[in-house]
């Protein structure tokens, strides 16, 4: 997911060429109190006007409780937005006040139930609360961990390694699959360190999250490198699939392959697997088949 | 008796027995730093001479003093291989009587050799040069000040010109060899202050670019190369000194070293990224018209297999000798494309003449796979376009168009299309391109071109190409 400032119409034309899966256009910290209101306008026509192909299109708003938060869900939700990207998000509450302004505008233009929410956690509260804010509302389709303010709140500075972060990225990997939804890591911000940024990617990988936030295209081929799924992964994942297969056509229960049984929990990683390979390209239908 | 070519510059131009209505030439090794073409021209405006023929092999910004030699009737005739700044827009807004001719840089040093361009007095800036006047674009000694390498773009003037002048700022003990003009060629050697401002002649270090779009068509551009069916040991290249050219050299560079593949030569304009290519032992030999920054210099200079050429020996169409018909791959760049392949890279959008043809139609034609590389949009300007602004390489000798929104082949290479699809690159029609970038920007208003023609491009075969008309 690619931030890009929802006051810079140079960059939102063309964010999508780099190929990220998602575009965050921001309407928050990104943009001045100035300019809030240009930026929303500039937003909801990129939205309405840019052909940005199958790339999902999230908004990150401001918050409800400011002059401005409502009125972005206005603008993105009429410009036909995939996601709305909650900042700052602390409890369930707020994600249920979120979606009343969505249904409010929904029903308006008559889509009741287009919009998805993501809420982004960026304090100890809402770390404390991440289950009940993944499980608020049907709509919401992941949780994200916004590390600057988090670390903030907890009076802690940001480090290399992260272990400040460890507890929160693990709580909301765990939120997110106990509600079945996606979660995403934070911004790695110093874009002439690639070294500590790959590692930081591999890191949050290993610990479960289904993708990281970037704030310039230059990080995108970091980020796919680390998530793509490795050809001995996918031969082995495939190998699994197959005899999967063929154990149903036969009606066999119990199956090995390379003589280690497999279970479901093996074949589920077998799917992921088959899944990212495709998604990233390494992998085509008819290879599937 | 040993020094008599020694002289001031006034009497270099006596001597050369110039008069009005005749021919001068200049180089632009020196590049926006050069000193040469004003001072010469300030000279002869002094001494009263009118209606000169300019023949340089391009022009900058830095020449706007020409500007009030035009007007003056000093100048009255430019040939060049670019235009850019104030003496391009005032140009381009129908400064002078007569058109400037504009050549490629294979195309201007064939016709000084066959005739169609004659030099009466050249002025020749050189890094060193001694008092017989070998000179070089090397240093020679300590005190060198305006260093630029290779003078390949000079060599032709100095073969053919009836009168050679050449000007140095470092007048170094006989010999001043390795040379790359020869005493034989020279009537005169002036000694000035200095002949280029050395910070604009040349950059320092290798920068790359983190432009990310620059970056997207650089990896796209190389990812053309190594799937062109082209990439195979022994392979030649050129590239031009953009942002993404520079960055495509990157990453042709990891390529070669992963798949043990390496290339015979480089060409054209020689810049720090091929030296080290060359000094890792990826490329042999470097083949050097230009050199484009200090490393590059330095390495000519010191270096054997990195090796000076004349624009005759570097991309004369009519010379089966040129280097050019031995090139397999070149990376271009261009201000429009448009659906039928056509490129320009003299007119900007606004039509004004804001560049230069370069080796940009000689590279094309001739190489047997030319690449060009330039984004769908720059802004709100379109540079996937209907039809080209001015026609500078014929799409005929263009074989693919790189853009951050898909790569678009001619359909005359059909079999390349074939290799790339298979590799998994996007390719779309070009036709597509252009709509895209009118679905994003719309049909930009025709540009307010008068009736008065400011520019006449030749191609590299000598006939005309294209007329460029005064801007209102």
């Amino acid at each position: 997911m690619m931030f890009v400032p929802g006051n810079n119409p140079g960059m939102m034309a063309d964010a999508h060429i780099y190929g990220p899966d998602s575009i965050m256009l921001d309407l928050e910290d990104s943009v001045t109190m100035a300019e809030k209101d240009a930026a929303r306008l500039l937003v909801h026509n990129a939205l309405k006007s840019i052909d940005y192909g199958t790339t999902e299109m999230v908004v990150r708003i401001n918050p409800l409780s400011t002059p401005y938060g409502r009125k972005d869900v206005e603008a993105v939700v009429k410009a036909g937005v995939d996601v709305i990207r909650m900042p700052k998000t602390e409890t369930a509450d707020e994600v249920r006040e979120l979606e009343a302004e969505i249904i409010k505008v929904e029903e308006e233009i008559g889509c009741v139930g287009r919009t998805q929410i993501m809420a982004a956690i960026e304090s100890a509260l809402g770390i404390v609360n991440a289950y009940e804010i993944a499980t608020a509302s049907k709509r919401m389709m992941g949780i994200a961990l916004g590390a600057e303010d988090y670390t903030a709140n907890l009076k802690t500075p940001r480090t290399p390694e992260g272990s400040e972060l460890l507890l929160a990225r693990e709580t909301i990997v765990v939120a997110a699959r106990a509600a079945g939804i996606a979660c995403f890591d934070t911004v790695y911000s110093n874009l002439d360190d690639m070294e500590t940024f790959r590692k930081e990617v591999e890191l949050i990988k290993n610990l479960g999250f289904d993708g990281k936030s970037i704030i310039n295209p230059r990080q995108i081929e970091v980020v796919n490198e680390v998530f793509a799924p490795k050809r001995k992964d996918i031969d082995k994942a495939l190998k699994i699939i197959a005899a999967i297969k063929e154990a149903r056509a036969k009606g066999s229960g119990v199956i090995a392959v390379n003589g280690k049984m497999v279970d479901r929990p093996v074949v589920l990683r077998a799917e992921r697997v088959i899944a990212l390979a495709v998604a990233s390209g390494i992998l085509n239908e008819e290879e599937l088949s | 008796m040993r020094n008599s070519k020694v002289v001031s510059l006034e009497e270099a131009i006596r001597r050369s027995g110039l008069k009005d209505g005749m021919t001068i030439s200049f180089h632009h090794h020196f590049r926006g730093g050069d000193k040469v073409v004003n001072m010469v021209v300030d000279k002869l405006a002094g001494m009263g001479f009118k209606d000169l023929k300019l023949a340089a092999s391009s022009l900058s910004d830095v020449h706007s003093p020409l500007i009030e030699h035009i007007k003056n009737g000093v100048i009255t005739g430019i040939s060049t291989s670019g235009l850019r700044g104030q003496l391009a827009s005032e140009i381009s807004h129908g400064l002078m009587s007569e058109p400037v001719v504009f050549r490629s840089h294979g195309g201007r040093g064939s016709a000084i050799a066959n005739g169609d361009l004659h030099i009466d007095v050249a002025f020749l800036g050189a890094s060193s040069c001694d008092c017989l006047g070998n000179a070089s674009g090397c240093p020679r000694s300590e005190n060198a000040k305006s260093i630029c390498g290779s003078l390949g773009y000079a060599l032709p003037d100095a073969k053919h010109a009836d009168h050679v002048v050449v000007l140095t700022d470092d007048l170094v003990d006989y010999p001043n060899v390795p040379k790359s003009i020869s005493a034989c060629d020279v009537e005169s050697v002036v000694v000035v202050e200095s002949v280029g401002d050395s910070s604009k002649i040349s950059s320092g270090a290798i920068r790359d670019s983190k432009n990310p779009r620059d970056i997207l068509l650089a990896q796209q551009a190389a990812k053309v190369i190594i799937n062109s069916g082209y990439f195979v040991d022994g392979f030649s290249i050129q590239t031009g000194t953009g942002g993404a050219s520079l960055a495509a050299v990157k990453y042709i560079r990891e390529s070669m070293i992963e798949k043990g593949i390496k290339a015979s030569f480089a060409l054209g304009g020689i810049t720090a990224h091929m030296v080290k290519l060359h000094e890792e032992g990826l490329i042999g030999r470097l083949i050097d018209v230009q050199s484009f920054d200090k490393v590059a210099a330095e390495s000519i200079a010191s270096d054997q297999l990195h090796q000076e050429v004349s624009a005759v020996e570097y991309a004369s169409a009519d010379n089966p000798g040129s280097a050019v018909h031995a090139l397999d791959i070149v990376i271009l760049s261009a201000l429009e494309v448009d659906v039928d392949f056509n490129v320009n890279v003299l007119v900007g959008s606004d039509g004004v003449i804001r560049g230069a043809i370069g080796g940009h139609p000689d590279t094309a034609e001739d190489s047997a796979l030319s690449i060009i590389v330039c984004p769908l949009l720059r802004g709100r300007i379109p540079c996937v376009v209907p039809k080209v602004t001015t026609l500078i390489t014929p799409g005929a000798g263009v074989d693919v168009v790189v853009t951050e929104y898909g790569i678009a082949v001619n359909p005359r290479r059909p079999e390349i299309a074939a290799r790339l699809k298979e590799a998994g690159l996007k390719v779309v029609d070009i036709h597509d391109l252009a709509a895209k970038a009118t679905s994003v920007i719309g049909v930009p208003d025709p540009l307010p071109f008068g009736d008065k023609v400011v520019g006449i491009v030749m191609d590299r075969h000598g006939k005309v190409l294209d007329k460029i008309y005064n801007i209102k």
